[in-house]
């Protein structure tokens, strides 16, 4: 009933050792087959994104004995050299693998502090080893507390609430000020990584129309393509700035593109209707005097990154609340775990002391000659009885008692102390 | 007298407060859906206190000062329950319930005062003091809500955002709902007053026509449904209109205050 983890991420891994240590589908599941196999895991779930790959386990023996024979595995299933592996795997054994893993569901491990995406991976990486059978009731009930874990965590704290990046955190803005974006119009000034990186997150919000404005026509045909936006030509003010809600620039240029004046008059034309201006360029795209204008908004890169600082402080700051949930989960699955051991222990008791009894009746009853089959089946009987009692309030209280099972902290101990090897379950 | 409704109403009131505030804080759904809630089983009970006081009184609520502004709150909390069902918007109830229990607490503390009663009654007469109240109401809900914008954009333009930006309505929504506010109250304070010329019609003898009151209500009237059309206008559109909003607030209480004790021959806290 023991767990063990081993796995890298992008702390203790470069990128291109975790590319080549990735599962796709079909390999998670040859490795879930052999690994049970070759006997190093009865159960067993493959958790593998861009930033990490982990193995989750529940070896026939210990699990710190499992983890070198894990570790060969990796190394032959990938095909790279185990020097090279060994350096960058960890290896996490019970109650730290289960702290690991609700720490990463949380979003603690992740490299963005509390992206949402990977509590969609743990989740997907459920299914998918529940659905081949791969797991059983440890890692069910794990997972299934890791899932709740990063659930309480974005439901309870702040950790996923703020945009993390310049492109994420220009687009909120523009929806403090319009609200939902699905009826807006953008404009994208550039057709560069920056540019591109905004259209993708105002392409999640729903932006209900998209131009591109770019010197290279081919570019931003290309962009408006890839985001069924449409091209506008270089310079036309006029008719570029009449109808966006929305405006990106990051385009390369001395000077700036967007004077005073040309926004000046496109207020006008569009009926003084709010504008957010998000200047990505450096040196500056937009004259910074734009500010002043009535009901347009400019935020230009430091601005933003300034916001992306302080989320990250605010992200920061919830870490203790996000850790006090999965302290509160790792105690009520070590619980569990601890209950399920310690009613196998007790199985394991009565089934010894029921063999022990049999052979003790019969070598203290062979002298005792008087007494007919009915008086030593009577004796059995009053043994067995006896056996039962002695067992059974201990077995229904570790059942039933939680604070109970929390204080036999070493299941092990009381194993060596009644059972001999031959006999632990 | 009872005291039930009171207090039931009173910590029904303070818990939605509570509530609205952190869900302003957290964004947690189900605490702002306790929130509204909570909001409405305040107004239920804030109604059955203004159902307990009316016979105590002998007429409706309204008649004296602190009936006026319990029936305002009530009314307030309404109107702001509306706005928030009608545009799934919750942020705001942080910034509305104060007022409400303002209102509620300052009337239901002190007694009743021994006025004479109005002279004119009736079911007409009982509509329009009800309506007038109620575009006070709805124009007070629109001052709060143009203050959060005046507010909201200040920060946005200053770029010091702080934590509570993120939690605020967005810009645009609080102008539509200030404006579905404003337009509540203008049809509230027309039909009001029509009605109001309706009952003073219907009085035996000779009645005047004129009284200070009519004149403010009309400059009311005038100046929001200005308000209703500049909001939408090249010049006004946005901060201007809210600017414009919070204006015409202040004509409002003095309305409600200084026109009708000081002026005003034929009204009194309505």
């Amino acid at each position: 009933m023991e767990i063990v983890l081993v796995g890298l991420n992008h702390r203790t891994a470069p990128v291109e050792v975790r590319e080549r240590v990735s599962f796709t589908a079909e390999q998670t599941r040859r490795a879930a087959e052999e690994l049970r196999a070759r006997g190093i895991l009865e159960e067993t779930l493959v958790l593998s994104t861009c930033n990490r790959s982990e193995v989750y386990g529940v070896p026939p023996e210990s699990s710190h004995e499992s983890a070198p024979g894990l570790s060969i595995f990796l190394s032959e299933f990938h095909a790279v050299r185990p020097d090279v592996l060994g350096v960058s795997l960890y290896h996490h054994y019970d109650h730290e693998a289960v702290r690991h893993l609700f720490r990463v569901a949380a979003g603690l491990d992740s490299m963005l502090l509390g992206e949402a995406e990977i509590l969609g991976q743990v989740r997907e990486a459920y299914r998918f080893a529940h659905e081949q059978g791969a797991t059983g009731p440890v890692l069910n009930r794990l997972f299934q507390g890791a899932l709740e874990v990063g659930k309480r965590v974005r439901a309870e704290t702040e950790l996923g609430t703020r945009p993390m990046s310049v492109a994420a955190a220009g687009v909120k803005l523009a929806e403090r000020i319009f609200g939902k974006l699905s009826e807006r119009k953008a404009l994208v000034l550039g057709a560069g990584t920056n540019s591109e990186q905004v259209v993708t997150h105002l392409r999640d919000r729903g932006i209900a129309q998209l131009h591109v404005m770019n010197r290279s026509r081919d570019r931003a045909e290309e962009l408006a393509k890839q985001y069924s936006g449409k091209v506008v030509g270089w310079g036309e003010w006029e008719t570029a700035l009449q109808s966006p809600d929305v405006v990106v620039s990051s385009v390369s240029a001395e000077e700036p593109v967007l004077r005073r004046e040309i926004v000046e008059r496109a207020m006008v034309a569009r009926g003084n209707r709010a504008l957010f201006l998000m200047d990505l360029g450096v040196p500056r795209n937009i004259d910074p005097n734009v500010a002043e204008l009535y009901n347009v908004y400019v935020y230009n890169t430091d601005d933003l990154s300034e916001i992306v600082q302080q989320n990250r402080n605010a992200r920061e700051s919830e870490i203790p609340k996000a850790q006090g949930i999965i302290d509160e989960h790792v105690t009520k699955f070590l619980s569990w775990q601890a209950s399920v051991e310690l009613v196998g222990l007790v199985d394991a008791l009565r089934a010894k002391m029921r063999e022990e009894r049999a052979s003790f009746i019969r070598s203290r009853m062979e002298p005792m000659k008087h007494l007919t089959e009915t008086d030593r089946a009577q004796v059995e009987k009053l043994m067995d009885e006896m056996l039962e009692k002695l067992l059974l309030e201990p077995a229904q209280r570790l059942r039933g008692e939680r604070e109970l099972r929390r204080k036999i902290q070493n299941v092990e101990a009381l194993r060596d102390l009644f059972l001999s090897n031959r006999e632990k379950p | 007298m009872n005291h039930l409704f009171p207090i039931l109403t009173a910590v029904a009131y303070l818990s939605s407060f509570g509530l609205y505030v952190r869900f302003l804080g957290t964004g947690n759904k189900l605490t702002g859906r306790l929130g509204t809630l909570l909001l409405g089983l305040g107004l239920i009970a804030h109604y059955f206190a203004l159902l307990e006081r009316s016979p105590g009184l002998h007429t409706v609520p309204y008649h004296d000062l602190y009936g006026s502004m319990s029936l305002f709150g009530w009314l307030l909390a309404v109107t702001y329950l509306g706005l928030e069902l009608y545009h799934r918007q919750r942020s705001v109830g942080a910034f509305v319930l104060p007022s409400v229990l303002v209102f509620f607490v300052a009337a239901h503390l002190a007694p009743a005062d021994r006025l004479p009663p109005p002279a004119i009654h009736g079911r007409v007469f009982a509509f329009h003091v009800t309506l007038s109240i109620l575009a006070y109401a709805a124009f007070g809900l629109s001052f709060v809500l143009s203050l959060i914008f005046l507010g909201e954009e200040r920060l946005l333009r200053s770029h010091k955002l702080g934590e509570v930006v993120w939690r605020l309505p967005p810009l645009e929504l609080l102008d539509q709902m200030s404006r579905s506010s404003v337009l509540v109250g203008l049809i509230s304070i027309a039909i009001g007053t029509a009605l109001g010329f309706v009952s003073v019609d219907r009085l035996p003898g000779q009645n005047s026509f004129y009284d200070p009151k009519y004149v403010v209500t009309l400059a009311v009237l005038l100046l929001y449904a200005l308000y209703f059309r500049l909001a939408r206008t090249t010049a006004w559109r946005g901060a201007r209109a809210s600017k414009l909003c919070v204006f015409n607030f202040v004509i409002v209480v003095l309305s409600f205050t200084v026109v009708n004790l000081y002026l005003s021959h034929s009204h009194r806290y309505f």
